[in-house]
């Protein structure tokens, strides 16, 4: 099993990261669960670098590529709401991580496989000495690295669910939300799914790991964890919350496609942190998971184009980007076990089934997801969920899977079964929906009767700018 | 003096604005506006949800001409501005009581 992870040195006070490099690890025969001065010696400027940028490339993901990528999609009167969401809830989460969700996200639990402790709370014992491992033996990066690249997915993914019920709530209310869905829901889902021993240490601790890494199931880079999650948790506020006034007799078209193709395309160069960086390492899968990443989106604005054009006559620019988010989602989980030409494939398939989500089930059953998070985020997860489990076998030039029981990790090609894998895939899909689904209802039902999670509805049809945020989008 | 008022496609702007100028109107007031005749509206769609725009952008100008140059600035408009489809626009031609410069509080033709 390749999924990522942490672990974390000891608090080492170990005076130079830098001194030896890989050359030397590879050297040697590795070392089985190194102590803090060996592992001083295995980290890598490069990884170190490449964790930084990639870090910075998730970030620009949220501010401002969802915030366009959103924002232009709503009308003029709700643009700041919908960019001043995105923009606090990353601050918020970036706060909360430090506090506590690191520390529950990534610790160990013990025999308990759904949360993690307190011990790492508030970064205790966390600094620019110890490490954290990849999915290579004997090869770790600055711990601060990891906690700052994990941060930034804890961030994008509260902001996701926003467009779910843009232009229609509160926004004291939603912030109490995003903390609450944090620490309830985000933090245990990334510890089923994210958390284990590490490379050197699992052969000696076989059930130090989260639930659905335990169970086998993939997610390279957060399809479960960050799409399913956040597009489930959408689904059902725009159930809870209602819909919008107005909706759907009223006119509500984009305000400016111009932000959402900036966003779009911001998203999509951000991604690469996201997708390539999840390898924790820079090295020949960090070249698979990125390029996989470019193609599948190709295939999937191409595929949402054609169909546009087949459907009505005419390819539209919002479908093409939104046909792009809907690929870039597909392939999150399986960018580092596909191979360049299944990704296409991901990438042709996903579009045509969010397209029906999109235009046709959203209509029929009549709830107003205002800006397709479930159709494109959690149909668009679920597929890459599914199909990580196809593409990730070796016989179709995936990456296959690597045993961390043994040590050093062995590698045996023939042991994959993609109907195993692909079982595995839906129950950790199932887990997901349930675990967010039900979760996520209680905390709008509560919040909703507390704070509450509406606006009024003169507050809604003068615009939350205004309402909201005492300001205006635009003054001409 | 006639107040004129001419309801064209947006891109015939540049075009008549020319020649008008060619045949001596010294100024105009332009405008955006919106709005529906024959032509209707259009459809859009986004992500399957269809609107059907009703008013479609034009331009208004608004010329105020002496009694003898109205009659050419009403043709000039009508052979330029024409793409000879629907939604080619209107003009209008009314009876204009006074003018008043308000740098030199001139009026009548020596106003326009």
């Amino acid at each position: 099993m390749m999924n990522r992870k942490l672990l974390c040195g000891a608090g080492a006070m170990i005076a130079s990261l830098c001194v030896a490099s890989a050359a030397w690890a590879q050297a040697a025969a590795p070392i089985k669960a190194p102590d803090a001065a060996a592992m001083a010696g295995m980290v890598n400027k490069g990884d170190t670098s490449w964790m930084l940028i990639s870090s910075a490339l998730v970030l620009m993901m949220s501010i401002p590529g969802l915030a366009l990528f959103y924002g232009g999609l709503v009308r003029s009167k709700n643009m700041l709401s919908v960019c001043m969401q995105v923009f606090m809830i990353v601050s918020v989460a970036g706060l909360l991580w430090c506090c506590v969700g690191y520390s529950i996200a990534f610790t160990s639990g013990g025999e308990n496989h759904f949360f993690g402790g307190l011990s790492k709370a508030f970064l205790k014992g966390v600094d620019g000495t110890t490490l954290g491992a990849t999915f290579s033996n004997n090869v770790y990066i600055p711990e601060l690295s990891f906690v700052v690249f994990q941060m930034t997915f804890a961030m994008i993914t509260p902001a996701l669910i926003v467009g779910a019920f843009a232009e229609r709530v509160k926004f004291s209310g939603l912030i109490v939300f995003v903390v609450l869905w944090s620490i309830l829901v985000y933090y245990p889902m990334a510890h089923m799914v994210w958390y284990w021993a590490g490379p050197d240490f699992l052969a000696d601790a076989p059930t130090d790991y989260g639930l659905l890494w335990g169970w086998g199931a993939l997610d390279f880079a957060g399809g479960t964890v960050v799409h399913i999650n956040a597009g489930i948790a959408g689904l059902v506020g725009c159930l809870m919350l209602g819909k919008r006034t107005g909706y759907p007799k009223e006119p509500m078209p984009p305000h400016s496609l111009v932000m959402t193709m900036i966003g779009a395309s911001l998203l999509w160069v951000g991604w690469f942190g996201f997708n390539a960086g999840s390898n924790l390492e820079a090295n020949g899968v960090t070249a698979v998971a990125f390029i996989n990443t470019m193609v599948a989106t190709c295939a999937a604005a191409v595929s949402w184009s054609l169909i546009e054009q087949f459907h009505h006559g005419k390819a539209s620019m919002l479908g093409a980007a939104t046909g792009a988010v809907a690929g870039l989602v597909a392939i999150t989980p399986a960018a580092g076990y596909g191979a360049p030409m299944t990704s296409i494939v991901l990438g042709f398939v996903v579009s045509p089934i969010c397209y029906i989500f999109v235009t046709q089930v959203k209509i029929k059953l009549g709830y107003d997801d205002t800006l397709d998070v479930f159709g494109v985020h959690c149909i668009g997860g679920i597929v890459g969920a599914i199909a990580t489990g196809i593409v990730a076998s070796p016989a179709l030039g995936g990456q296959g899977v690597f045993d961390y029981t043994k040590f050093p990790a062995a590698f045996d090609a023939s042991t994959y079964s993609i109907g195993t894998q692909v079982v595995t895939q839906i129950k950790a899909v199932l887990l997901t929906l349930v675990w967010s689904g039900v979760v996520s209802a209680i905390l709008y039902f509560v919040i909703g009767k507390t704070i509450g999670l509406r606006p009024t509805v003169e507050d809604e049809n003068q615009g939350l700018d205004i309402t909201s945020h005492g300001e205006r989008a635009y003054n001409y | 003096m006639k107040f004129i008022i001419a309801i064209i496609k947006p891109f015939k702007l540049d075009e008549v604005r020319e020649a008008l100028g060619a045949i001596g109107v010294a100024g105009m007031t332009v405008s955006e506006v919106k709005g529906f005749g024959r032509q209707k509206g259009q459809t859009e769609i986004y992500r399957g949800a269809e609107y059907s725009t009703n008013m479609l952008p034009k331009v208004k100008i608004e010329v105020a001409a002496p009694d003898d140059l109205a009659a050419k600035i009403v043709e000039t408009i009508q052979q330029v501005a024409s793409t000879e489809a629907i939604g080619d626009g209107k003009i209008f031609v009314l009876d204009l009581a006074s003018a008043v410069r308000i740098r030199t509080g001139e009026s009548g033709d020596t106003a326009l």
